[in-house]
């Protein structure tokens, strides 16, 4: 077995595992596994700009996309299968981040970080204020069709997760064959030293856009499946808190690797939803108690416990992105 | 001509408000390179605090001018306490941290505040009305205007000169430039730098204090108020230039006038209009208006 596709093996597994497992679990933990996974995309899209040294504070901009296209389409377009509401949300949000990465790409730091978030704040305010996009209240979105089958009851949330697993998983592999690949792996260069980089050759620029884009396709189609997960858009879909949100779990999860976004998602929701449950007026303290210390303790994230647990087991180190 | 009275007038109010909640974040920025999420967190605290002890202090009869100087000393004892909390107690931890790291953690800071806030005052929501009615209202032909409003752009301008002379003029304010200039340099020379953040981070937590403070008696104090103000400071003091309070009084300024001409002749745009400022400085002066451009270090 090669280096490659170890990792993949294992994932594979994982996913096979936990595809058959839905079906005994309970339907909150189905809908809560769901809503993380569609999250874990974005969260994906995040750690693809992180490697690059970039933390965007609005990519609530691109999740609001695509989770506002099925709305719409859904609603107004009279198309209610899920292959076609995927789709459209994925090549807005692609476009979406393809204009606006001509002006975050020239960006960095702190720079970048704020003019992503004033781009997402111009969505919340646009959505806010307009009639026809439901205003603050947002509106429902309607249970979507697979290809013609309409399932009913409990299925209905099974199928859904089974296609965001399905996603998830092609996802996930396709992140990772592009961290292997030439640009993929430029990307820690460009946080090293980007004048290094440019005096070889590459455009820095040019490398960054790309990422965006992927990043924020991704974030996309993380929104498009938050919206038929959750049945409902709303503007604070595009608001700094949820950007802010992913980059929390970014921090939980850690850049170090693909399957660190699902399994750090999972952990956050599940979190929260305990949180919520145990402590309902002060689920924040301990939210927040919690980032402190990943920060403090686990700097590079829940996915460095991968890498120390397999040491421990004497087997080769992780080396599954960089 | 009315209407661009009116829009000049409110733009100006905004700008005074916009003003208050930035100075304090742009001075912690511009001193520690610290890009303060608690900010927000710190205009709710003076907002709850002067909302309940100066609502007390009016409903004893007590003469109106202390009102006034109590809403300004609670958010001193505020910003000193809530300031030495978390910069001797949280953010000592994480200095000479990646900039974005250090961001997260005021984050995180100010998820936990948010719930301190709850625990302390509940969900109730609490209206400070004494203030708006004592200060009566003037009218200028037939536009009617608060006095608290007009009290509040005096008061936000009286502040940025303040700043500029302490800045400018005092011992206090070279050292402050000789450590936004070069921290290194700074200590090398002798300077406490340590003590100097400390300080600095106390004033910029009584300034978002004083915001909150001030703004009580023209909103209602209920949860959620610090969220909004946060972006709103960031926009502001990115407009001007991160760190510059020039910058800031610029940043509000403009957005001020910009919101107030929205509200009035295209209210779909009022919120659009602030971040779409924003971005348009940015792509034309990514660094604000106010700083300068550094050059790339390899």
């Amino acid at each position: 077995m090669t280096m490659v596709s170890r990792p993949v093996l294992f994932g594979a597994l994982a996913l096979i595992i936990v595809a058959v497992v839905a079906l005994a679990l309970p339907s909150w933990l189905v809908s809560l596994t769901t809503l993380a996974f569609a999250n874990a995309l974005v969260v994906l899209g995040l750690i693809i700009l992180w490697r690059a040294g970039l933390v965007p504070f609005g990519q609530a901009l691109f999740y609001a996309i695509g989770a506002y296209a099925v709305a719409l389409i859904d609603r107004y377009g009279g198309m209610h299968d899920v292959f076609v509401l995927i789709t459209a949300a994925a090549v807005l949000s692609a476009f979406a981040a393809f204009l606006t990465g001509f002006l975050l790409a020239r960006y960095r730091e702190i720079f970048f970080a704020m003019l992503s978030l004033a781009m997402s704040m111009i969505l919340y305010g646009a959505l806010v204020k307009t009639e026809t996009l439901g205003s603050t209240d947002g509106f429902h979105v309607e249970a979507p069709t697979y290809l013609g089958y309409a399932p009913q009851g409990a299925m209905h949330l099974l199928v859904l997760f089974w296609l965001v697993l399905a996603f998830s998983a092609a996802s996930a592999l396709l992140v990772f064959l592009y961290f292997r690949s030439v640009a993929g792996a430029l990307a820690v260069p460009v946080r090293d030293s980007e004048i290094r980089l440019e005096f070889l050759g590459v455009s820095v620029n040019g490398l960054i856009h790309l990422n965006l884009v992927i990043s924020g396709t991704l974030a996309g189609i993380g929104g498009a499946f938050a919206a038929l997960s959750i049945e409902h858009v709303d503007p604070n879909m595009a608001y700094w808190t949820t950007s802010g949100g992913f980059v929390f779990v970014t921090i939980l999860a850690g850049a170090g690797s693909v399957a660190a976004a699902f399994v750090g998602s999972f952990v956050f929701e599940f979190l929260k939803s305990i949180a919520y449950d145990i402590l309902p007026g002060t689920w924040q303290i301990f939210l927040g108690a919690v980032l402190l210390v990943t920060i403090l303790f686990l700097p590079e994230g829940l996915g460095s416990l991968f890498g120390r647990l397999r040491q421990r087991l004497n087997l080769k180190p992780a080396n599954v992105s960089s | 001509m009315l209407t661009a009275f009116a829009i000049l007038t409110d733009g100006l109010v905004y700008a005074a408000y916009l003003f208050l909640i930035a100075i304090g974040l742009t001075l912690i920025f511009g001193v520690m390179r610290i890009l303060n999420v608690t900010h927000g967190s710190f205009y709710a605290f003076g907002a709850y605090g002067s909302a309940i002890a100066v609502g007390i202090y009016f409903d004893r009869g007590f003469p109106a001018a202390g009102g006034f100087l109590l809403m300004v000393l609670v958010a001193m004892v505020i910003g000193l306490g809530l300031g030495l909390i978390l910069e001797r107690g949280l953010l000592r931890l994480f200095y000479g941290k990646d900039e974005v790291i250090v961001v997260l953690v005021t984050y995180a800071a100010f998820l936990i505040l948010e719930d301190v806030i709850k625990l302390i005052w509940g969900p109730n929501s609490y209206a400070l009305y004494q203030p708006l009615a004592l200060a009566g209202t003037i009218d200028v032909g037939s536009l009617v205007l608060s006095g608290y409003d007009i009290g509040l752009i005096v008061f936000a301008s009286l502040l940025a000169i303040g700043a500029s002379f302490a800045l400018k003029r005092t011992r206090w304010g070279h050292l402050l430039t000789v450590v936004i200039f070069d921290r290194e340099i700074a200590a090398a020379l002798g300077i406490n730098v340590t003590a100097v953040y400390t300080i600095t981070f106390v004033i910029g937590a009584m300034l978002g204090a004083l915001g909150g403070a001030v703004m009580a008696p023209k909103i209602a104090v209920t949860l959620g108020i610090g969220v909004e103000v946060i972006v709103l400071a960031f926009a502001v003091v990115a407009i001007g230039g991160m760190g510059s309070i020039g910058g800031a009084l610029l940043g509000a300024l403009i957005v001020g006038e910009c919101r107030a001409a929205a509200v009035h002749l295209v209210p779909q745009i009022e919120l659009f209009v602030i971040y779409a400022v924003m971005a348009l400085v940015l792509i034309f002066r990514p660094q604000g208006l106010f700083t300068r451009i550094a050059p790339r270090k390899i």
